[in-house]
């Protein structure tokens, strides 16, 4: 009882005679939490308005589809095998669908057209959200599909050649809304997706109307037939267990059968990508915050270890000055994940708002208590990666030799002072520097490479994601746009901060050193040029690995082949990463660099 | 005499290996009874402090005994040495090693917190502490806010918090001045007079004058052992 008095006394003390160091380190980790919270309370906010709209359209349970090389209807003996599976409680009627192409003031998409009948079935009624029904010469597009390519009741489209009038705008839960169409009939059809496969819009005809679009892409025709089930929370296991699967039956053309489940998850879609990016975002954002967090606690490596030796002195235990060094860390890890989540609780309300294809709104961005312990549990991992073995190290440390801590030694490595030697005086100040603190140099290589494989990931994937659109508005695209301008910027800040960190850091170390060299004649800006080189050199070797790296992440969270991105871009990563070191590093190197020399000697020989 | 609180028995300290190998403190036989104050004198670098940090488990002999309490300390686990230094030992250092970001009577209460003590008794035994060495009036000042002196005599309060064994202070007074050495002087006097078992490293002669023995050493040996009290009589 006693004890835990001390330590948190100790910690709270501690914070409050360095606040503007704590604030850094809580803004380090925040950043990664509130990305890590953004990513997961994205998790299933479409859901609910999927369900929404399947109520409202009475959804069908599962979907089966046939595939027609020639156009003719599959065999009624087909489709009665599948109405009368067991479990199948009502069937609608079997609708004509074909892929084509649709124009509509020069922007074009391929398309889904589904001929339905004017008269409406009992299962999956399409929710009229404006305008009417088909009829002759008038089509119906998919809610989300018409706001994306900006289409109005009453504008004229062009479909497969021939010119229809949009009559209405409707939501449905029986394909997935735009732009989240996933590629179940081509896949079925083992199509493999062409350009905006992934992208199809959905537009309801007669079938009469349907059969004078002549030009189609593939597959041409499908016929589609809308299931209801006996027990709806059945129908994934209901799928696979009477559906076709191309890779498992080849040259089977159906029944192919979708659940209402996987409908919903193609609706996910939207945001998934951008899940994937806060993802993998919040992992690089936690190795900065490691390094900016190890810098900031570094910086106080001597005064921490006489507060030891004076601890074990007077009878602390190991363990017990482990947990001093430790839990001050500790609990801003605690306060960062109370930010992250908060603010993320924020800023994933900006995410979450569904397709127009989907009725009614996403619920509130909820923090499950999952999320909360995954947030937690990462940035305590964060807080200990950065400080548990300088901990470990300080408690085992021999007591008087803590006691009684000169600043602490620095490493000779000869080989470099010998290479240096021949070097200009800045860079030869410079790598002098990097030899005496490697573990820093590192922290330098580590901060730069993780900043640019984010921006190399988010390079590639703008150069991805920006294809082929066909001009069309897409939520999707735009979602990842916001999420990855989002962790730009976090990235940026966040490894400034570091390079600021560092060089502060250097600069309080080489004081001595650098009064000593300006002693001896270096010029300050020598001294100056000697403390960028420290910090540019490892960040000039860091963005160098990131540039593959970031290649490589995208390839392993995409599973996609990769595009790569122009030279251009990838140079003006390198050379702005690398600039911006140098701006980073040019201030506070500056000022260390003009300090009076007699100052200097004489303050570091009290 | 009365029963041995602290016993060595050929303890040994070296530093360094080769030919840059130190003998700090060599072959050391001496025994401290309870109630004892000892004064250690000797010129810089004979190995005082050496033998001061082995007395109390802060360093570990090259070899020998210490034996505190009828205890192996040589053989003791690092966990078992916090225990003793924290129970049974009370270290007063040249540099005060106060730490900075506590009040006067915080730092006191630091030793019997880590004993396990609780926060009400902790903080009644280091007012009760701080008023005997005539600090009641600077409880609640930083270590920074106080002199050399008053810094020194917070720094023994804390030593006696425990209610130690023994005492070990290494030049108490080495950074204060001669009104200060004063004060701590009287302390030591009546810490003495109250039966303390004391051991005080020390270069000035006031202070050793205080003792009922003087160890003097040179180069990590025993060269005197003097009874002043005896003498005195
Ligand atoms: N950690 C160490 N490493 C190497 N040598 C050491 C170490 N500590 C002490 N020594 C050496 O051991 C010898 C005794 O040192 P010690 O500090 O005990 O002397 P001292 O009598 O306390 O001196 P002073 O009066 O100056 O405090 C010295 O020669 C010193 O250089
Ligand atoms: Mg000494």
């Amino acid at each position: 009882m006693g004890r835990y008095l001390l330590v948190l006394r100790l910690a709270w003390r501690d914070l409050r005679r360095r606040p503007v160091e704590a604030i850094l380190a809580v803004l380090v980790m925040a950043a990664a939490t509130t990305t890590l919270t953004i990513g997961l309370a994205l998790h299933g906010v479409t859901d609910h308005p999927y369900e929404q709209t399947r109520a409202a359209t009475a959804g069908p349970d599962a979907v089966a589809g046939f595939l027609s090389e020639d156009g003719t209807p599959p065999k009624t003996a087909d489709v009665d095998a599948v109405t009368h599976l067991p479990g199948v409680s009502a069937h609608g009627a079997l609708m004509p669908l074909a892929h084509t192409t649709l124009a509509m003031g020069g922007r074009t998409a391929t398309v889904q057209a589904l001929g339905r009948s004017p008269a409406g079935d009992p299962v999956d009624q399409p929710r009229l959200t404006s305008g009417a029904w088909v009829g002759a010469g008038s089509v119906v597009l998919e809610r989300g599909f018409a706001d994306a390519l900006g289409a109005r009741v009453g504008d004229q489209v062009t479909l497969g050649g021939r010119s229809f009038h949009i009559g209405g705008t409707a939501v449905s839960a029986a394909l997935p809304a735009y732009p989240s169409s996933l590629c179940h009939l081509l896949c079925f059809a083992g199509v493999a997706p062409g350009p905006n496969a992934f992208d199809i819009g959905l537009v309801w005809l007669t079938p009469a109307d349907l059969a004078t679009v002549q030009e189609r892409t593939t597959p041409a025709v499908v016929y589609l037939l809308d299931l209801r089930l006996a027990d709806p929370s059945a129908a994934p296991a209901f799928a696979a267990t009477h559906g076709t699967l191309p890779g498992r039956d080849p040259g089977a053309s159906g029944p192919f059968l979708l659940s209402w489940q996987q409908i919903r998850d193609a609706d996910a879609g939207v945001t998934r990508s951008a899940q994937a990016a806060l993802q993998v975002g919040a992992v690089l954002l936690a190795l900065l915050a490691i390094a900016g967090l190890t810098v900031l606690a570094g910086r106080r490596t001597l005064e921490q270890t006489r507060r030891v030796g004076l601890l074990k002195a007077v009878g602390g235990t190991p363990g017990l000055i482990a947990l001093v060094l430790l839990v001050e860390h500790l609990a801003l890890a605690v306060l960062a994940a109370a930010a992250g989540l908060g603010v993320g609780r924020v800023l994933a309300g900006r995410f979450t708002a569904p397709s127009a294809g989907l009725l009614g709104s996403p619920g509130p961005a909820s923090l499950t208590g999952t999320t909360v312990a995954v947030v937690v549990t990462a940035a305590l991992l964060v807080a200990l990666a950065a400080t548990l073995l300088p901990a470990l190290r300080a408690a085992r440390s021999a007591t008087i030799t803590a006691l009684e801590a000169p600043a602490r030694t620095p490493r000779r490595h000869g080989r470099l002072i010998a290479l240096s030697a021949s070097l200009p005086v800045p860079l030869l100040l410079g790598l002098r520097l990097i030899g005496r603190r490697p573990g820093r140099a590192a922290l330098a290589v580590l901060s730069t490479a993780v900043t640019v494989t984010g921006l190399v990931t988010i390079l590639t994937s703008d150069a991805v994601s920006g294809r082929g659109t066909g001009g069309l508005h897409n939520l999707r695209t735009e979602r990842l746009t916001q999420v990855t301008t989002m962790i730009t910027v976090m990235l940026l800040v966040l490894a400034a901060a570091n390079t600021v960190f560092l060089t502060w850091a250097t600069v309080a170390d080489a004081r001595h050193a650098s009064a000593l060299a300006r002693a001896f004649g270096a010029t300050p800006s020598q001294v100056t040029g000697g403390l960028a080189a420290a910090q540019v050199v490892p960040a000039a070797v860091g963005a160098l690995l990131g540039l593959p790296a970031g290649l490589i992440v995208y390839r392993l969270v995409t599973q996609t082949s990769l595009t790569m991105p122009s030279l251009a871009g990838l140079a003006a990563v390198l050379v702005g990463a690398i600039l911006a070191v140098v701006v980073c590093t040019a201030i506070p190197a500056g000022v260390g660099a003009r300090r009076p020399v007699a100052d200097v000697l004489s303050a570091d020989a009290a | 005499m009365s029963d041995v609180v602290l016993r060595t028995r050929r303890v040994r300290k070296e530093f360094g290996k080769g030919a840059g190998r130190v003998r700090a403190v060599d072959d050391i036989d001496f025994e401290v009874a309870a109630g004892e104050t000892v004064a250690v004198m000797g010129p810089s670098g004979c190995g005082k402090s050496t033998l001061l940090h082995l007395l109390g488990g802060l360093q570990r002999p090259t070899g020998g005994e210490v034996v505190l309490d009828g205890r192996r300390v040589d053989e003791m686990s690092e966990r078992a040495l916090a225990r003793l230094r924290r129970d049974r030992i009370g270290f007063v250092f040249q540099a005060f090693h106060l730490m900075p970001e506590l009040t006067a009577v915080e730092n006191v209460e630091v030793p019997a917190l880590l004993a396990g003590r609780s926060p009400r008794a902790a903080r009644g035994a280091a007012l009760e502490l701080l008023d005997r060495v005539g600090l009641a009036d600077r409880t609640g000042h930083l270590p920074s806010a106080l002199s050399g002196g008053q810094r020194q005599r917070v720094a023994i309060a804390r030593a006696l918090v425990t209610e130690p064994l023994v005492v070990l202070a290494d030049e108490p007074t080495g950074n204060l001045d001669s009104a200060a050495t004063s004060e701590v002087l009287r302390l030591f006097d009546r810490l003495r007079a109250a039966g303390q078992t004391l051991i005080i490293v020390t270069h000035d002669a006031r202070i050793a004058a205080t003792a009922n023995r003087l160890l003097s050493m040179r180069d990590g040996a025993l060269v005197d052992q003097t009874l002043l009290a005896e003498v005195a009589a």
